[in-house]
């Protein structure tokens, strides 16, 4: 079948068979590797993108169910050259180790910090179910969301 | 300290291609031509193979090979090993159970490759592995350790199935000791059996060049070197010189990609049985669940002696550890070498005695997860010596406290084979008992009563030997391998600087520890440092990065590097300079003449190295050198972990609340790098404790195949840290001063949780403390009985 | 995932025609179940149907005081919604506590209730709210008639759900207690006061969800956790696996009530 989308901004068609995952598509056909498969029954959350704005699972989701949706991956996160303050804030208080689970770590707590700009640490915990991280103990993960929600929160005022 | 030198907080440089979503793993990698393998697994877990039929498969669209293990056995190649040969007490050998890339004659566990498809979309191969029609004759499995030394045998030429009956310290000392004991506290436990669990799965792709004669495999491991000596020598596939493997990005290992498994090795054969494209495969989670060595899973015996005072008189303890279906590379040392040496933990138990007896059964292999017997060790006494507290009515800081080896005692030699070579115990018991707030304890316990709650406090003091290397003790021990490490520092003309170190970060940080190190070292800017790893055609020969011993070993020899440099330097500088070579002296990236105000540069230095036109007589020109480090002993990280839980009696759930963790990691480099790897480690240790354990059915079924049943723990299932690193003390063993911090946190946070549940309950719970074991415990408890 | 034709239907009467017309032919809504499924190769669908974009199954509506929400209609918008928070909060914390915050922006109740996993949240709330489940074929299924065992429903193989009413109850709680791994119900209580009586849905603990009447006669004589107190649950029906035996499942019940009772005031 025949698809078309726009991804992270640029119109992209392709021919998929309707079997093929949305992750699959991205990668293998896009080659947007930045998005992750770390298991096989939608729960480490590795490959987190955004759907018309909101998350989802693209190990979840039929190429053909985006069809004629707008998908953003990690690599359309940052914009023009300079990065979102959540892919900030993950570098300055160390959110990530191996960074396997980062992309979709990231996309994660972009879709909750715009449904939520101050979430409390407590929020933030409960929001990650969806996401597994077997290096940082959440730690730094969640303290770089937090201060990454500060930042945006900051930025926001500022253009008001 | 420079700005972005030895111990700064230096945010990491390999985050930028993370947080982009560049980072390049295994899977991201694709080449032309590939093609894609899927493994056909056995669904028993103990089974004779009466027939296979390939027919069916590759009568399919796109098969391009199938191949099982008589292709394996015709093509001559060898088994995989384990490269640790532990001798039992009769002084015999242990025996290794065949351990061949695909099963001949017997599967041994659920999951155990029985045969490839090679296809060339993933979809076809999948197809053709559904289709390959496998008849076996189903055998009787044992699975547990209770019925393995009668159960029916793994490896029909390995009596009771047992691998080594194995023992450590003074047997006698230790009876004589037990017969004067004024009190013995008794117990046993289960150390529960762990999926590593790294997120990303394995993966591998192999590749033979016919054009080249000549192999590549890219693959998700912790040390390619050993890859590549294990699939030369051993399994025989390519010679060693022929032979390149890449280890791109890793996405964590925790152990698991140590090992040399079969699939890694089956996919680099199997390029070259299909003519030469390359063969790709990536593990499903469910794989990685059957699969992926698996960690701990002991059952012990331990006992402890002590006097009228609470001083400990002799500690005896009997373990029998779980090895699985097969050997795994390192599985024969777990258990013993880095679990029985530590059990003298931070305390001068003045006789110890450990046997051991390590069984074959019908599950996945065991092997190396972060700590390594270490947690297994340190799990053990530390929930022992709070027993033990409790029956003497003693405080449990305290009888700690009372048996700590003195900071004035070291070197210490325990009676376990290990010498301790600094370290000051009551330093981090005092620190964390302050920051825990350890006084105000009996009022948080008041207020959570009030709330229906059950609160707790649990310590544990661990201690591990890491840096894991000296060779010629290891090889004492019957490591095949040496265990040294190797780095080679390369200036260009412009003077940047090339690392390239035979170690391998998957998560750790080394491309920032290093710069720093190197950057300061050097007197070189930070962001002129390009740490380069993982590709056996670019790094010289290294042992890998597991053990906490990157820095420590690896780091060490980097230094040396370093050191080589400098001299080289001197002489240079000293020809430039016109002055003596003793004269000159460096520091701050700079050789100057000493006394005086006459310098040149690092980079005018490495200049003249490269453009020799000005040079000293006889001097090789350019700036590379190269050293290798074997440390004369372990390093010795040690620390207190406090641990505060509330109970809900009503639903058994047991909620961390409050995780105090005080180290001892001598130097440290980068902070901010060591907190992260503890906070990593506490989760694990933790989710040990709490949440994960695999269950096998009794016929050998894994129950928990998957994130629906097998616990990992999650954001909001834990608190956030107070991690503190004390002003350690330094290490003798490396010019630095530091000691591993990698599995810390793994080690430590098991005991802390588990006595803080037995704090709150008055029952020592099992591993993982489900909420139904707490609430089972609760309503076993005499006071419950009595209130019925 | 085995090969399958995917189709996506322009109205609910061509995915009814679709789906009558091919006995191996499945409904695909949010997919947060059957996407699972089909990658394990545990399905093996000749045909497709993505019902999730059917406007005829989407909005959230208040109807005779009560609520009636489309089946396509996705769990993140049911936790969302201001008009389910005004008239049945309970139901609205409900769909914030399935799964993680990805499924819940795909998973959708008409997926969720025709599949009838033991252990899901919502057919809790079809039960324990006595609503009415709407379907393509004109029907109007009583809650307590729609889950007829475990993953098996009411629903003829070529019907489809197109909405669910949920009459306002006079008040009302969902407690549950999760399994740590798949945070999937190991128990979950719906209970709520409605105008019909008191009424209390049992999700997790059993092969598929029930009414535990003797709870509901205990609450309807006394709304009180000491009434809660006063009932045995029969672990004889419940649930044994890894993570909970039955009778600390029968245990849980009267636990996860006690909460629902507190919460729902």
């Amino acid at each position: 079948m025949r698809i078309s989308m726009t991804v992270n901004g640029r119109a992209v068609s392709g021919e998929v068979e309707p079997r093929t995952l949305l992750v699959e598509f991205l990668r293998n056909q896009l080659g947007l590797t930045g998005t992750h498969v770390g298991c096989d029954t939608s729960q480490c959350g590795c490959c987190v993108v955004h759907v018309d704005g909101v998350s989802a699972k693209s190990c979840t989701m039929l190429a053909v169910q985006a069809d004629g949706c707008s998908v953003t991956t990690i690599e359309g996160l940052a914009q023009g050259g300079k990065l979102h303050p959540l892919q900030q804030a993950f570098h300055e208080h160390h959110g990530l180790q191996c960074g396997f689970c980062t992309p979709g770590m990231i996309m994660s707590a972009a879709d909750l910090l715009q449904r939520n700009p101050d979430p409390t640490e407590h929020e933030v915990r409960e929001w990650l179910e969806g996401n597994l991280c077997r290096c940082t103990g959440y730690h730094n993960i969640v303290k770089a969301i937090l201060a990454a929600a500060q930042t945006m929160r900051g930025m926001a005022k500022a253009a008001e | 300290m420079a700005e972005k030198g030895i111990g700064a907080r230096v945010p990491r440089k390999e985050d930028l291609r993370f947080i982009t979503g560049r980072g390049r793993y295994t899977d991201d990698i694709n080449q032309p031509g590939q093609a894609y393998a899927v493994f056909v697994r056995s669904p028993h877990a103990h089974a004779r193979i009466k027939r296979i039929d390939k027919a069916p498969a590759l009568a399919l669209p796109g098969v391009l090979a199938v191949l099982d293990g008589q292709d394996v056995a015709a093509d001559g190649l060898g088994n995989l090993i384990c490269g640790w040969l532990v001798k039992s007490k009769d002084g015999s050998p242990m025996k290794m159970g065949k351990h061949p890339l695909l099963a001949q004659e017997k599967v041994r566990y659920v999951g155990d490759r029985v045969a490839v498809v090679v296809a060339e979309t993933l979809a076809q191969a999948k197809d053709a592995a559904e289709a390959l029609v496998v008849e076996y004759e189903e055998l009787p499995a044992v699975v547990d350790l209770a019925g393995a030394h009668e159960g029916p045998l793994v490896h029909d030429e390995i009596p009771n199935n047992l691998c080594y009956d194995w023992e450590l310290g003074d047997k006698a000392a230790v009876d004589a000791a037990f017969a004067r004991a004024h009190h013995v506290t008794r117990t046993e436990l289960v150390n529960n059996r762990l999926v590593p669990n790294a997120m990303e799965p394995r993966a591998a792709i192999g590749h033979y060049d016919p054009g080249q004669d000549a192999f590549t495999l890219y693959l998700t491991s912790q040390n390619p070197h050993v890859h590549r000596l294990v699939i030369s020598a051993f399994v025989g596939i390519a010679p060693e010189h022929k032979l390149r493997v890449v280890a791109p990005d890793v996405g964590g290992g925790f152990g698991s990609k140590i090992f040399i498994y079969g699939e890694e090795c089956v996919v680099l054969w199997a390029s070259k049985k299909i003519g030469g494209r390359p063969v790709k495969w990536t593990a499903e989670r469910s794989e990685s669940f059957l699969t992926d060595a698996h960690g701990r899973d002991h059952v012990s015996r331990a006992e402890l002696a002590l006097d009228k005072d609470g001083n400990f008189l002799a500690l005896r303890v009997n373990t029998k550890a779980n090895l699985g279906g097969y050997m795994s590379t390192f599985s024969s040392c777990i258990p013993t070498y880095l679990y029985a040496t530590l059990l003298a933990g931070q305390y001068k138990t003045p006789a110890i005695y450990c046997d051991v007896q390590a069984y074959y059964t019908n599950t996945a292999p065991v092997d190396a997860y972060r700590g390594a017997g270490r947690p297994e060790a340190s799990f053990l006494l530390e929930t022992l010596i709070d027993q033990a507290a409790m029956e003497m009515r003693m405080d449990p800081a305290e009888i700690r406290r009372k048996n700590f080896i003195p900071k004035t005692a070291f070197p210490y030699q325990t009676p376990v084979a290990l010498v301790y070579d600094t370290g000051d115990y009551e330093a981090c018991l005092d620190e964390a008992l302050r920051l825990v707030d350890y006084a105000g304890f009996p009022a948080r316990r008041a207020q959570s009563e009030k709330n229906g709650k059950l609160r707790g406090i649990g310590i544990s003091c661990y201690i591990e030997a890491c840096g894991i290397a000296p060779s010629a003790v290891v090889g004492s021990l019957g490591a095949g391998v040496g265990l040294w490490e190797s780095a080679k520092v390369r200036f260009t003309h412009t003077g940047k600087v090339q690392v390239l170190t035979g170690t391998h970060t998957h998560g750790q940080g080394h491309e920032t520890t290093f710069s720093q190190l190197v950057a300061e070292k050097l007197g070189v800017p930070y962001e002129d440092v390009e740490v380069i790893h993982g590709d056996t055609e670019k790094t010289p020969v290294g042992m890998g990065t597991y053990g906490s011993r990157s820095l420590a070993v690896g780091g060490e020899a980097l230094v040396r590097a370093c050191d080589k440099i400098i001299a080289k330097g001197k002489k240079i500088a000293a020809h430039l300079l016109e002055a003596s070579e003793a004269d000159i002296e460096f520091r701050d990236g700079k050789f100057t003449v000493a006394g005086t105000d006459k310098s040149k540069t690092i980079g005018e230095i490495v200049f003249a190295a490269y453009v020799p036109h000005n040079y000293p007589a006889g001097l090789e020109p350019g700036m590379e050198e190269s050293a290798f480090f074997d440390p004369p002993n372990f390093t010795f990280p040690s620390g207190t972990y406090v641990c505060e839980v509330e109970v809900d009696p009503q639903t058994g759930e047991v909620d961390v609340v409050k995780f105090v963790a005080v180290d001892d990691f001598g130097n440290v480099i980068n902070p901010m790098i060591v907190e992260g790897q503890v906070h990593g480690g506490l989760v694990q240790g933790i989710g040990q404790a709490l949440l994960e354990g695999v269950r096998y059915d009794a016929g050998g079924q894994l129950l928990t195949g998957s994130y629906m049943d097998y616990c990992m723990p999650r954001a909001d299932d834990v608190p956030s840290f107070e991690v503190h690193t004390v002003r350690g003390t330094a290490c003798t063993s490396n010019s630095m001063g530091v000691k591993g911090c990698g599995e810390a946190g793994a080690i430590g946070a098991p005991a802390a949780v588990i006595n803080a549940i037995t704090n709150a309950i008055g029952v020592r719970v099992e591993m993982p403390a489900t909420p139904e074991r707490v609430w089972r415990a609760i309503q076993s408890r005499p006071m419950a009985k009595a209130a019925e | 995932m085995y090969a399958f034709n995917y189709h996506r239907p322009a109205s609910l009467a061509e995915a009814a025609r679709l789906l009558a017309s091919n006995p191996e032919a499945k409904l695909l809504a949010g997919g947060q179940t059957y996407i699972p499924t089909l990658k394990q190769r545990l399905a093996r669908p000749s045909d497709v149907i993505d019902i999730g974009g059917l406007a005829e199954l989407k909005g959230i509506t208040e109807e005779a005081g009560g609520v009636t929400i489309g089946a396509a209609v996705r769990h993140a918008e049911v936790a969302g919604s201001a008009l389910v928070r005004r008239l049945i909060p309970a139901l609205a914390s409900l769909a914030e506590g399935i799964g993680d915050p990805q499924v819940r922006n795909r998973g959708t109740l008409g997926g969720s209730i025709a599949n009838n996993d033991p252990a899901a949240d919502y057919p809790a709330a079809v039960v324990g709210l006595g609503a009415t489940v709407r379907t393509s074929k004109g029907r109007a299924i009583a809650g307590d008639a729609f889950f007829t065992g475990m993953f098996e429903t009411a629903l003829e193989p070529d019907e489809i759900v197109t909405a669910v009413h949920f009459p306002k109850p006079e008040k009302a709680a969902y407690a549950k207690f999760p399994n740590p791994a798949s945070r999937y119900a190991i128990v979950g209580v719906f209970l709520a006061k409605t105008a019909s009586g008191i009424r209390v849905a049992v999700t997790g603990a059993a092969p598929c969800v029930f009414r535990a009447t003797a709870l509901e006669q205990a609450l309807a004589a006394s709304w009180s956790a000491a009434s809660i107190d006063s009932v045995t649950i029969d672990p004889s029906n419940l649930n044994s696996d890894i993570h909970a035996q039955a009778d600390y499942r029968a245990h849980l019940v009267k636990v996860m009530a006690k909460r629902a009772l507190a919460a729902a005031g």
